[in-house]
């Protein structure tokens, strides 16, 4: 990892209060962030793992859908930096019986939080929060919406191996209509000028995709041997079986042979660029969407992944929460 | 080139200077008012100061809102890191053991001066590095957040290591306190010590330093600012302007 | 009761003129010389129109009054200006019986603010199966003569057959929430399309909409029946219903304040309060809407006024309830978007809020031209009057309310209710 250039740059605008969304980053942000997971790296790397700086403040992982990797992520990412860090499992309420949501989330902040790390069921919850709270909210996952830790740790790791991802050609393959992890990452590759390209068939793009990649300036394909080779890093999404039972698609057999990462299509890729890397948010379909071979050669990525999701939330909950609280967006 | 005596009584001349007044606020001025004449630069001796008379004893025009002065031009800054760093050689007795860490962001580059005028003088390389400390100051919640700059650590580690810490500016002494926490995070050395370019005065905390290029005393609204050729691409230069307080 | 004479209206935008009213009826119009005993309202620089009907409104009792009782739904009605309301019937329990019925018109006529007239559900418990007591709720005191099984669809074609069938025998009417669930299942809660992809809500595609009622409008050209569409929101159904009264077939069609207004960018902050079924779309189908309601083929406005108790808004916006309120901010909404734009006039204004709601729900009483001898149902409009509207200060129990903070152009001033004036400048008289 490179060192930030000592010049007299002006500091990148700080990072807003919450961090909702990836499009809540701009390039300098994510930079920032990036280069300051790169220091943490080294402290994980330490015998004395901690830092001071976060002494004396208060973070609480509210999940409402389970995730043990996500939250015992963020959960290291506090401790090492010597916040105090509480968990605290979200009763779902997905009818109108039952406390609110918002009486939820209320009674949690009144305890005198800092930052509430929010994972939920429902796209848009992590945002609805932070209209309720005074604390610093961090999206964790909400629904099929956005994941932006997720896409700030892919990112740094792929930086690791291919280095600046400037003009780099990202292809993601999968169920897009339903992945959070895609909507961030579209957006955070973008960010850092990343070239990307969505593969699926039609049924699994989101609606009006078209209109949303003439915006943003990302490309479509329903084919995947067309869009492989001139990739740079190939990222297969976690398809669901259940997707099948609403006609998203015919058979498994029918994905794989369409979309998967097969044998085949790996040998494709690296003798097309031996460079190339592949990447798969996890847990993996062995079989379905990615190869066992393909798998494995992704599996030297998954953990450099667990390793650089510490180092980039505690660059995170760094950002969001060492400062003072003066002069920044609402 | 002074001889080594009349570098001793430069350096005496200093300390008395120190001792004869609480701080350094004794000396400079309130604010907006003129700034003490820094040593010339090619004067043996320093200018005599009388305490007791608050008239202004400088033959350089007081320093208007805009303007700036310099205090150190390239050669003096050359000069001074030369004699410090034959100074930490003497009070080490030698280059051993000695690690040398700057603080970023322009402490890098002096200490990589410093130990480049180690190895010329001792025949051998002496480890240098960087420490950043913005992670351990207990001002951080008084300002913006500040992304961290690297650390490096050079091998074999700072573990019973005479560990020289490098800035630019002593000031409040925080930096040098957040440095000291910092340390013990990554180890035992068995001793620390701490150079650095320039000493403002108005010490926070009871740090001080045990090497110094220039004494500047200076009120707290003036402003102190280091240009490095390797760090700001311009000549060496240290320069004082009234202004905000840092 | 004291005799009610209304001086210099202008009358349904034809030009000013006094009008008596004396026991309940209109009894003078014109130039009144003289009214012993009258109270006497300036009407000066107010339009008059007949009583406002509301052909779709959730008053929630029975089961949820804490969400609305038929007294506040009532007053909330009258303040908004109208006269008669139609109370939906997915309450709990359903009105799916006659008795059901009676007890709603029972509990409407003690608020004596407004005519509260029940509609029957088209199945039993909504269920979408078997035909609910159709036939007896008509024969009940309540005269049940709209049906229909609102916050559901009636997705069995043979169903929807049948209960067009029947309802012929005594002209009655189905009013469909059309919603494909196949297309449009109960998480969609966004218009479906860029939007919606990019904040990760399910879909409410315009097709799940326009399928039934192009399929509705088929089976009444079959049966011969009426069919009315509740709460228009697509431009493909304005069309599917313009193509199907161009070949006679005897449809009618609501449209909301909301979708006259409101469009889906708004959902990008998530905030509940612009969740609602159909949901919002985007501005090609709000003009669409607009031109529709101009030119007659939408026949009236009706405003799906959906209360709900706040701790059921404040939920994530995929958990959160559908729904808004407008019993009181319907007249304002469309005199400034439409009287404001020209599209309508106050005599269009009359047609499509007092006259058509009235004769699509066979209530004779209401929906006149203000004439000799029509009951004394009307409302008086400040056509200049601007307001901001103020959420708190609502009649409703509920606060979940989409406009608050807007300020809208047109207000009503003062509501007849039987020769009664019920209600004048928001609060009850």
């Amino acid at each position: 990892m490179t060192t930030s250039p000592h010049l007299l740059a002006p500091p990148a605008r700080r990072v807003r209060r919450h961090l909702l969304s990836s499009a809540d980053l701009d390039r300098a942000q994510v930079r920032a962030i990036l280069d300051t997971a790169a220091e943490m790296h080294g402290v994980q790397q330490r015998e004395v793992k901690k830092l001071p700086t976060l002494r004396g403040r208060t973070v609480v992982n509210l999940f409402f859908e389970d995730s043990t990797r996500t939250r015992s992520s963020f959960e290291i990412a506090g401790k090492w930096l010597s916040a105090d860090v509480i968990n605290i499992s979200g009763k779902g309420s997905s009818t109108s019986k039952g406390e609110s949501l918002r009486d939820t989330v209320l009674t949690v902040a009144a305890m005198g939080v800092d930052a509430l790390v929010i994972r939920h069921h429902a796209s848009g919850a992590a945002h609805q929060v932070s209209q309720w709270v005074d604390a610093h909210v961090v999206n964790a996952g909400d629904g099929t919406h956005e994941h932006p830790t997720q896409a700030l740790l892919d990112a740094y790791t792929m930086e690791r191996r291919l280095g600046d991802l400037q003009d780099r050609h990202v292809v993601i393959v999968g169920d897009l209509t339903h992945s959070r992890v895609v909507r961030s990452n579209l957006i955070t590759l973008r960010t850092l000028g990343a070239r990307v390209t969505l593969v699926a068939p039609p049924t699994l793009m989101p609606s009006g995709i078209g209109a949303w990649a003439a915006a943003d300036g990302f490309e479509l394909s329903h084919d995947f041997d067309a869009v492989l080779p001139t990739a740079d890093a190939v990222m297969m999404l976690r398809v669901q079986r259940e997707r099948m039972s609403g006609g998203f698609f015919p058979t498994p057999r029918e994905y794989t042979v369409g979309y998967g990462l097969t044998r085949p299509r790996l040998d494709a890729l690296m003798s097309a660029n031996a460079d190339a890397v592949i990447c798969h948010p996890g847990p993996m379909n062995r079989g379905l969407e990615i190869s066992p071979d393909a798998a494995d050669a992704a599996s030297s990525l998954v953990l450099d992944q667990v390793s650089a999701g510490v180092a980039v939330r505690m660059s995170v909950l760094y950002h969001l929460l060492a400062g003072n609280d003066e002069g920044e967006d609402s | 080139m002074l001889a080594p005596r009349d570098r001793v009584i430069r350096h005496e001349d200093y300390a008395l200077r120190w001792s004869r007044s609480t701080s350094f606020n004794d000396l400079s001025c309130e604010a907006g008012k003129e700034v003490l004449a820094p040593v010339r630069p090619d004067s043996a001796v320093p200018r005599p100061v009388d305490a007791s008379s608050k008239a202004p004893v400088t033959d350089l025009p007081a320093p208007s809102a805009d303007s700036s002065r310099t205090v150190l031009s390239a050669s003096d800054v050359s000069r001074a890191l030369r004699r410090v760093a034959h100074e930490i050689l003497e009070h080490n007795k030698g280059g051993a053991d000695l690690v040398v860490l700057g603080i970023p962001s322009r402490g890098v580059a002096l200490a990589k001066r410093l130990a480049a005028v180690m190895e010329s003088v001792e025949g051998r390389p002496v480890p240098v590095g960087a420490l950043d400390v913005t992670m351990h100051r207990d001002d951080l919640r008084r300002q913006p957040t500040r992304s961290p700059m690297h650390t490096d650590i050079p091998e074999p580690g700072i573990d019973d290591k005479v560990v020289v810490l490098v800035d630019d500016v002593l000031y409040s002494g925080r930096t040098v306190r957040a440095a000291l926490d910092a340390l013990s995070d990554l180890g035992r050395p068995r001793a620390v010590r701490l150079a650095v370019l320039v000493d403002r005065g108005h010490r926070e905390l009871p740090i001080r330093a045990d090497h110094v290029g220039k004494n500047l005393p200076t009120s707290g609204t003036e402003r102190v600012a280091v240009r490095l050729l390797e760090h700001d691409g311009v000549e060496d230069q240290v320069t004082i302007s009234a202004g905000e307080s840092r | 009761m004291a005799s009610l004479l209304i001086t210099g209206a202008d009358l349904l935008g034809r030009g000013p003129a006094d009008l008596l009213v004396e026991d309940g009826v209109v009894t003078e119009v014109g130039t009144v010389r003289s009214a012993k005993g009258a109270d006497v309202l300036d009407a000066d620089g107010l339009v008059a129109l007949p009583g406002l009907v509301d052909l779709h409104t959730h008053l929630r009792e029975p089961g949820r009054e804490d969400a609305e009782t038929i007294a506040t739904g009532a007053a909330a009605a009258a303040v908004g200006g109208f006269t008669a309301v139609l109370a939906m019937a997915n309450t709990n329990p359903v009105t799916d019986t006659a008795e059901a019925a009676e007890r709603i018109l029972d509990l409407g006529r003690a608020t004596g603010l407004v005519d509260v007239v029940p509609v029957g559900a088209v199945t039993k418990g909504l269920a979408g199966e078997e035909l609910a007591e159709l036939g007896l709720m008509h024969r009940s005191r309540a005269r049940t003569t709209v049906f229909s099984d609102d916050g559901r669809c009636v997705s069995d074609a043979r169903v929807m057959r049948r209960a067009l069938e029947y309802v012929r025998a005594f002209g009655g009417v189905v009013s469909q929430h059309a919603q494909d669930p196949h297309l449009a299942g109960p998480q969609a809660c966004a218009h479906e399309g860029e939007l919606s992809g990019r904040l990760g809500l399910p879909g409410w595609p315009g097709i799940a909409e326009e399928s039934v009622v192009a399929r509705d409008v088929m089976l009444a050209r079959h049966t011969g029946s009426r069919v009315h569409v509740a709460h228009v929101s697509t431009a493909g159904t304005v069309e599917v219903v313009r193509w199907a009264k161009a070949q006679g077939i005897a449809v009618t069609a609501e449209v909301t304040p909301h979708h006259l207004v409101l469009t889906t960018d708004l959902l990008a902050g998530y905030d509940p309060v612009f969740k609602v079924n159909p949901p919002l779309r985007p501005q090609e189908d709000v003009d669409a809407l607009r031109a529709a309601l101009a030119d007659g083929t939408i026949d009236a406005v009706a405003t799906d006024h959906a209360p709900h108790a706040r701790h059921d808004k404040e939920h994530a916006f995929v958990d959160a309830a559908f729904g808004m309120l407008g019993l009181e901010t319907a007249l304002s909404v469309v005199s400034d978007v439409m009287v404001g734009s020209g599209l309508l006039d106050w005599a269009g204004v009359a047609r499509v809020m007092s006259q058509a709601p009235a004769r699509i729900a066979g209530l004779a009483s209401h929906g006149g031209s203000l004439e000799v001898g029509d009951a004394a149902h009307l409302t008086l409009v400040d056509p200049a009057a601007e307001v901001t509207v103020d959420r708190g200060a609502s009649l409703s129990l509920s606060r979940n309310n989409p406009w608050h903070g807007r300020r809208l152009r047109g207000a009503v001033h003062a509501t007849v209710f039987g020769g009664r004036v019920t209600a004048q400048k928001g609060a009850l008289a």
